[in-house]
């Protein structure tokens, strides 16, 4: 396109200059602020994409349980359902001590923190170290991941929550070194409720599974 | 200003002339939208011509199946054998030729390029939420591109070769196309890709939502952010579920497992669903961004407002939403239940009414307006045309009945390239053309424009129209010699015609590639608003400083008040505030 010729506006019509703007007189429907902070704002979106990760795996798996004549198949074996849910109340002990950090992070409490977080801490650690002798046995006993397709289903579908865990607990490491190092202070910080968010996802997630992968 | 704002104002603005950024820095590892988005489009480019000529050897092999291909003879084997193809070689060919277009041209360009160039610049903010991870999804997705190259260059064996859609068995067990390491390393680049695509629409999303100037509300927003929005939430939605099917894939063919192959137990056709779960949203991933860049140019170009903004933000939402529902349409030979099959054909149906709604108010926008037959302007019509003509068409395969005749034959393959050619590489084109001025700060010849465009449109038409009718005569798809069959023989003179009409498509290429250089370096300066547009991006010099905005602007209109009658000119930028005599006016 053509330049266009220089345009004639009338000065009545034109805004006060640049530099004279009021830029305080929002016009309407203008935020001051956002509703959710952008930190916050992209865990959810993470968290979502997540949700459709284990949607699809779900999915999978109960595919391949509807179909199925016998589960576990003929010489696979059980899954262990008591130390389980013995395991399931440690990750959920977790959740409850996480979610008293982060009360206390949002009241300014620091005292409490550290003491919950590190509660947090070896509850993830402990959950992780109960599965990982469990899988250990069940390895043991014939179920690997190219056993059957039970076996490889049980193996993405826990394996990738176990996954989910540890990146949590090294988040939470990151975030108990800050705050004992006082970099949170004051004690309200983002970091504290953005990890808190996010153990408490891994903890709701651990149960959808639990009753999919074990008692379904 | 909003708080977000006022925090990047600070960061960007305040200091932007007191701190000198290296070579390293500004041009390489750089955290600013533009220059990631001009990073995606060079890389994109590149991959077309790629691509391109991967098209180009695929279309030789099937006009004339048994003669050497001209300029290959230095082609290693086992991709070429002095000059010619073998059925292997082939595969693999149409394989990557449409890995790369959809991966890692249209995407990487549409998405990648103007979603980082325009997304801070036409919502009024100095760049995006996160720069660093938006600089490290461009790193990914290029680390990305050379894990898919890599394939290439495996010592005695051709590339993936089990077409894009990677069927199995056919993906998951080596035997069968005699591909290994190729095949693992198609599926490791796409998982990488995957996790590029999804740090890209996080960003997105949220600058989008939180970081618009003030006075931007969401129905203000350009139709081009619009689109890039929900594109950035079927992303975000989608490709997690590829991901996880591609993590699956690659067990059955590393760890022994058996989740796709019948032989253990597995279920093949569950990857075609999850494959399709996520690849026709892909469709509309790839097919939106070009919708929103078209309504763009063809209100600017046509001194217009968009007809019925709203109808063409909710159509998007619209089809968005159904492309999540559809994706069984791909599956009707699978042995589908009836019942089923008869939804999905309504639900697929059933996008063609958000569709039309877009497609007339195109019609309405133009009509009596003020058309100036630009470059960009060109190119936005003709994706208007071939995208119904790729809509229609597609209405052919949403019938079950029909489908049942035309699937897998070349009336596929010309649905897909209107749509993702004749729309997509078609609004490629018209958003480079409009915005080469704001990202390069100088404008594009208009006659070598239309040189390329003219050629370029004659030739798709040439090389694309006739597949229907091949299709319709019952040529299959991914046959590697036609010659081999005799019913097929009678058609073959219109195979070498449309591999005529793809070689005159290749060399209609060449004006767009020289006018690009040379514009790069040469071409007229641009001034700040070349195309007297209303968008933010207008106000910002050309090519915008770092931090875009010497002051954030304040929004007081939508983005489509061209031949305002408050106004002697024919277009209202959206941050001109008019005295308040004249809002007052406006507002009775």
């Amino acid at each position: 396109m053509a330049a266009s010729p220089a345009i004639q506006i009338a000065p009545k019509l034109l805004a006060p200059a640049e530099s004279q703007v009021d830029f305080g007189a929002r016009p309407p429907g203008t935020r001051s602020e956002p509703p959710v902070a952008n930190a916050r704002l992209a865990l959810l979106l993470f968290m979502a994409t997540e949700t459709m990760l284990f949607a699809g795996l779900m999915g999978i798996f109960v595919v391949f349980r509807v179909g199925s004549r016998a589960w576990p198949p003929v010489g696979q074996p059980y899954l262990p359902i008591a130390v389980t849910w013995i395991n399931t109340a440690i990750l959920m002990a977790s959740g409850w001590t996480m979610w008293r950090a982060a009360a206390a992070n949002r009241r300014s409490a620091g005292a409490h923190i550290g003491t919950d977080l590190s509660a947090t801490f070896a509850l993830g650690s402990l959950f992780l170290a109960v599965q990982g002798f469990e899988w250990v046995r069940l390895i043991h006993h014939g179920l690997t991941l190219s056993s059957s397709v039970y076996g490889g289903t049980f193996y993405i579908l826990i394996g990738l929550h176990a996954l989910h865990v540890i990146g949590a607990v090294g988040w939470l490491a990151v975030v108990m070194r800050g705050v004992s190092r006082g970099r949170y202070a004051p004690a309200s910080s983002q970091a504290v409720g953005l990890c808190g968010m996010y153990w408490g996802y891994v903890c709701a997630l651990w149960l959808v599974l639990f009753w999919l992968a074990y008692l379904m | 200003m909003s708080e977000t704002a006022a925090v990047g104002a600070h960061a960007h603005g305040a200091h932007a002339e007191h701190h000198e950024l290296g070579f390293i820095r500004t041009y390489v590892f750089s955290t600013d939208h533009k220059m990631i988005g001009r990073q995606f489009l060079f890389m994109g480019l590149f991959m077309m011509i790629l691509g391109g000529l991967l098209a180009l050897l695929v279309r030789w092999q099937l006009a004339w199946p048994e003669s050497e291909v001209p300029f290959t003879q230095w082609i290693p084997e086992p991709h070429m054998y002095a000059g010619h193809m073998d059925a292997a070689a082939y595969n693999s060919f149409f394989t990557m030729h449409a890995t790369i277009m959809i991966f890692f041209v249209v995407m990487p360009i549409l998405v990648g390029a103007f979603g980082n160039f325009l997304i801070p610049l036409m919502i009024g903010t100095r760049d995006m939420a996160f720069p660093l991870l938006n600089m490290l999804s461009f790193w990914i997705a290029l680390f990305s591109g050379f894990i898919m190259l890599a394939g290439f260059c495996i010592p005695g064996e051709t590339h993936a070769a089990s077409g894009w859609t990677a069927y199995s068995p056919l993906a998951a067990v080596p035997a069968f196309t005699g591909v290994n390491a190729g095949q693992n390393l198609w599926c490791i680049s796409l998982i990488v890709l995957g996790i590029s695509s999804l740090m890209g629409s996080i960003n997105y999303i949220t600058t989008i939502i939180n970081m618009r100037a003030p006075g931007m509300g969401f129905f203000r927003l350009p139709l081009t952010i619009w689109a890039l929005f929900i594109v950035a939430i079927l992303l975000l939605l989608a490709l997690p579920v590829l991901t996880g099917a591609l993590a699956m894939l690659l067990f059955d063919r590393m760890a022994g497992t058996s989740f796709f192959q019948p032989a253990g137990g597995g279920e093949p056709l569950l990857w075609q669903h999850l494959f399709w779960f996520f690849g026709h949203p892909e469709v509309y991933i790839l097919i939106l961004p070009a919708m929103g860049i078209a309504s763009d140019i063809l209100s600017v170009f046509s001194r217009k407002p968009i007809f019925g903004y709203r109808a063409m933000a909710f159509s998007m939402i619209g089809i968005a939403f159904l492309s999540w529902i559809v994706w069984g349409h791909h599956m009707f030979q699978s042995g589908m239940n009836p019942a089923l099959g008869t939804t999905f054909m309504i639900s697929t149906m059933v996008i063609a009414v958000p569709s039309a709604i877009k497609t007339f108010n195109w019609l309405g926008t133009l009509w009596g307006g003020n058309i100036i037959f630009s470059v960009p302007m060109l190119n936005a019509l003709a994706f208007v045309s071939m995208f119904v003509i790729g809509g229609l068409s597609g209405i052919y395969m949403a019938s079950t009945p029909v489908d049942i005749f035309i699937h897998d034959t070349y009336f596929i393959v010309a649905h897909i390239h209107y749509v993702v050619f004749g729309g997509s590489v078609f609004g490629i084109f018209a958003a480079v053309y409009f915005w080469f001025p704001k990202m390069f700060g100088r404008m594009m010849n208009e006659t070598l424009g239309k040189i390329h465009f003219w050629p370029t449109f004659l030739a798709f038409n040439g090389t694309f129209f006739p597949m229907h009718i091949l299709g319709i005569g019952g040529h299959m798809r991914r046959i590697y010699n036609p010659l081999q069959y005799d019913f097929l023989k009678p058609m073959q003179p219109i195979n070498v015609f449309i591999t005529v009409s793809a070689l005159c498509l290749g060399v209609a290429q060449i004006p767009f590639v020289i006018n690009f250089f040379w514009s790069l370096f040469a071409g007229k300066k641009a001034t700040i608003n070349p195309w007297n547009a209303n968008t933010l991006e207008w106000d910002a010099p050309s090519p915008p400083p770092h931090g875009n905005f010497g002051e954030i602007p304040t929004v007081y209109r939508g983005p489509y008040e061209y031949s305002s009658p408050l106004v002697p000119e024919d277009f209202l930028p959206q941050s001109r505030k008019l005295a308040p005599e004249v809002s007052a006016r406006a507002s009775h």
